[in-house]
């Protein structure tokens, strides 16, 4: 066993160990990927809503992606609420227009930014909160009727999931 | 060299499965075949027209979904279209009740029983079986999928056919349930294609083909890149241990 | 560190290394035992590729265990869910028809190993004193790769999984009186059913770490003697040997590349061949295929248990024909190890290896006519093997002289 070395022998080890690393690499991508939501969870990923039912001041919430979201058609007093609040009160500072595609219609996830609670307010009878929006019972933040956050522990504002209207009564989120 | 001889003794000895039928199903040429066939999508398509007219009747495809048809080249919103033409129980709903809705891309195939016994029910007792795997659940698949199509023809003199069955040369036993559901012309494929028997069968054992096994483009290029990188790191594993291995004196 | 050892007798403390390696080395002896075990181990020189079989087995496992913890993060365990699951495997989990091919081909990659791995066992008779314990934690193995893989089998819930596990759970009920009984309480129900596909589940993991620990306590006898090697000869210097690492592992690796092309163009482009077509029909109570087949590599010995026409007989005589061969080490009275230097029990081992074979085409064959026959003969061929041949070749032939290493390589080179 010589410690005699070419430089060509050294040269094809580097290359079948690099290769071999290469090989194991690229099998951990299949098995990592397969942990991800299959073909069938994604399908449902993205829901058609009717809005046409929904009454000014009333709200529904549908699931996508297995969470609540909440929309709701905005009363005149909601929308002006929402716009003439002053960006210096939101500790999460948004314009309410950066939130909406149309000023009736508010999407947003059902999920409160703090430890991830379903707030409350959907329902006419429910608690709105100190700002006519929703309030998270777990502890206690309280958002507006932009979906914004007002007061709280929660630090930012309800998110607005990605959708598109097919008409002007036809959300599509996802 | 042994290890090889070894391994293909083994491997030889494998066909022992097929045991059993002395029917000859004979052999067709199938787009899919060899290293790196592909599912004809023309075919494909047709076929699926041809189990939507005519097989769908009876069988199920209970592990296919409408948007799995984007394999085939359809569009999403011919899928929509297609989806849509099939009527699909939902629910309940609020009123704690079940539904009927339109289909939408992420539903499976509508079924046309409600259940099992239902199919039973409305065949005289024999079940059609759910289509979605029966190209890998029989042991000749594809070639034997089209003999059977193809194989209703008249019994011979001497055997009389029980009240309900079919005589089909290719079926283990020559008896089946299912009338011969194809006739020439019977589907009208929007392409212009001859719709004669021999081409009807073929684009529906495509379809079934790909049905069962959609998974199989993609296996066989992975299949073309891994044993490619795996020759090439032989080669340098190999070389790798003759310079290893010349140190060693005899 | 002699310091507060000053009688060196704390061997934990005196590690050679220093820096980290040194300082888990000393509170965890795995830096040292791993070079003493796989980097510096020595092996007889004149190993050929039959030596190879042990570690590709060893990559199989590796690999099916990873397989098998991906599958598990979909498979569903029950009668309703179990077919389903598995479809939806291979159609919506992303590379999921891979990681499902992978594990239920490698099994069969898995079996090819470990037959010829038992093969070189038995023809270079590495089963023979001192070594008889790695040889009996070998058996063991598999044993519980056996019983591991019918466990698996049942999981997808397919016809053949079904009725499979119906024919081979009803072995049991052969047992006098008691049969029945132990029968309803491994199965959780009268027949296999849904408590019967949960628990299989439960045990198909359990076993397959099972098989993980006996593979350490086979190493571990393993490297207290050392490899046997082609002559049967224990090397008389350290001039026959050459370390485990470079040599052993780039060669294995070699081999275990070469191995896994096959596997990849089995697995890429016939990835059903070593199945069964029924399987992908889901699990009917009410229906039984016409020919019910086990997995290949069961074959052999479903042909000893279709040989013998008595229930108990047959199943005595399955589940013997394997713990039998643990008893070879002591049967075989040779003091010659490797059959290249026996002239007689060399044909009788390739005998067996052929018979073995012949066992396995005849187990894929209905029980009927010349098959039953030909299984009958094979079937007292294996035992004839192991209680009759072995002592008494060992007695009745001459033996050459095994050449040392050295000579036999200089042999082989000349």
């Amino acid at each position: 066993m010589s410690d005699k070395k070419t430089p060509r022998r050294d040269f094809i080890k580097l290359s079948a160990m690099t290769l071999g690393g290469v090989g194991a690499a690229s099998l951990a991508i299949p098995f990592i990927s397969s942990m991800n939501p299959g073909k069938d969870t994604l399908a449902l990923a993205s829901t058609e809503i009717d809005l046409t039912p929904l009454e000014e001041g009333q709200s529904l919430t549908v699931i996508w992606r297995g969470k609540p979201v909440f929309i709701k058609h905005r009363t005149k007093k909601d929308i002006e609420d929402a716009k003439n609040t002053s960006l210096a009160d939101l500790p999460d500072a948004e314009e309410d227009s950066a939130r909406v595609q149309n000023d009736k219609w508010l999407v947003v996830l059902g999920v409160c930014t703090h430890l991830g609670c379903v707030p409350l307010g959907q329902k006419t009878s429910d608690t709105k909160g100190d700002y006519g929006g929703w309030f998270c019972p777990c502890h206690g933040s309280h958002y507006d009727t932009s979906g914004r956050i007002r007061k709280g522990p929660a630090p930012t504002n309800l998110p607005v999931p990605p959708y598109v209207f097919l008409t002007d009564n036809r959300i599509k989120i996802g | 060299m042994k290890k090889l001889f070894f391994i293909l003794f083994f491997l030889s000895s494998f066909n022992v499965f097929s045991a059993g039928s002395k029917i000859d199903i004979p052999k067709y040429d199938w787009s899919w075949k060899g290293f790196f066939g592909t599912y004809d999508r023309a075919s494909a398509q047709r076929g699926l027209k041809v189990y939507r007219e005519v097989c769908a009747g009876c069988h199920s495809m209970n592990y296919l979904s409408y948007r799995n048809l984007s394999d085939l080249g359809f569009s999403e919103d011919h899928i929509k279209v297609i989806a849509a033409e099939n009527l699909i129980l939902d629910g309940p709903n609020d009123e704690g009740e079940m539904f009927e809705r339109d289909g939408l891309p992420s539903d499976k195939f509508a079924n046309p029983y409600a259940n099992d016994k239902a199919a039973r029910a409305a065949n005289n007792g024999a079940y059609p079986p759910d289509l979605s795997l029966i190209v890998k659940a029989r042991p000749k698949g594809a070639d034997y999928v089209k003999s059977l199509l193809l194989g209703y023809v008249d019994p011979p003199k001497d055997m009389t056919i029980p009240n309900g069955q079919h005589y089909n040369k290719y079926m283990a036993g020559n008896l089946i349930a299912m009338a011969s559901p194809l006739s020439d012309g019977l589907v009208d494929y929007d392409d212009g294609t001859q719709n004669s028997m021999d081409q009807m069968t073929t684009d529906v054992t495509t379809f079934l083909a790909w049905a069962a096994e959609p998974s199989l483009e993609d296996r066989k290029r992975m299949g073309f890149k891994v044993i490619l990188f795996l020759v090439v790191l032989f080669i340098l594993a190999y070389i790798s241990k003759q310079q290893i291995w010349r140190d060693v004196k005899y | 560190m002699s310091s507060s050892d000053p009688q060196g007798y704390k061997k934990t403390l005196n590690s050679p290394y220093t820096g980290f390696k040194g300082w888990i080395d000393s509170r965890l002896p795995l830096v040292r035992m791993m070079e003493a075990e796989y980097l510096k181990f020595p092996v007889p020189k004149s190993l050929n590729y039959f030596w190879s079989f042990g570690g590709i087995a060893m990559f199989c496992l590796i690999g099916l265990i990873l397989t098998g913890i991906f599958l598990g993060f979909h498979y569903k365990p029950s009668a309703d869910d179990a077919f389903d699951s598995v479809e939806r495997i291979m159609r919506d989990v992303s590379f999921g028809w891979l990681i499902r091919y992978l594990h239920a081909n490698l099994v069969s990659f898995f079996f090819i190993a470990t037959f010829i791995h038992i093969f070189r066992a038995l023809y270079f008779g590495s089963y023979k004193a001192p070594r008889e314990l790695v040889y009996i934690f070998g058996l063991t193995m598999f044993m519980l790769m056996m019983a591991t893989a019918f466990l698996g089998y049942t999981l997808p819930w397919g016809q053949m999984s079904y009725w499979g596990a119906t024919v081979i759970t009803n072995l049991f009920s052969a047992i006098p009186v008691i049969g029945d009984a132990i029968l309803t309480l491994l199965l959780g129900d009268f027949t296999v059913g849904d408590a019967t596909v949960n628990r299989f589940y439960v045990l198909h993991w359990l076993l397959a770490f099972a098989i993980v620990g006996l593979v350490v306590f086979h190493v571990i006898t393993l490297h207290m003697t050392g490899s046997n090697n082609p002559t049967g000869s224990e090397p008389q210097s350290w001039d026959e040997t050459v370390s485990f690492h470079p040599y052993v592992t780039i060669k294995d690796l070699n081999a275990t590349i070469f191995f896994f092309i096959i596997l990849a163009f089995i697995l890429f482009y016939y990835p059903n061949i070593l199945g069964h077509s029924d399987n992908y029909i889901k699990a009917n109570p009410m229906v039984t295929p016409a020919h019910i087949v086990p997995e290949w590599y069961f074959l052999p010995f479903y042909a000893i248990l279709r040989a013998i026409p008595d229930k108990l007989g047959g199943v005595l005589a399955m589940f013997g024909s394997i713990l039998a061969l643990g008893l070879l080490p002591w049967l075989d009275t040779s003091k010659v190890r490797s059959c290249l230097f026996r002239p007689v029990w060399r044909y009788c081992v390739l005998l067996f290896a052929i018979n073995f074979l012949v066992l396995m085409y005849m187990g894929g064959k209905p029980a009927e006519g010349i098959y039953v026959l030909i299984s009958r003969i094979g079937t007292a061929y294996w035992f004839l093997f192991i209680f009759v041949l072995a002592p008494l070749v060992g007695f009745l032939e001459t033996p050459r002289q095994p050449l040392s290493i050295s000579n036999y390589l200089r042999s082989k080179k000349a």
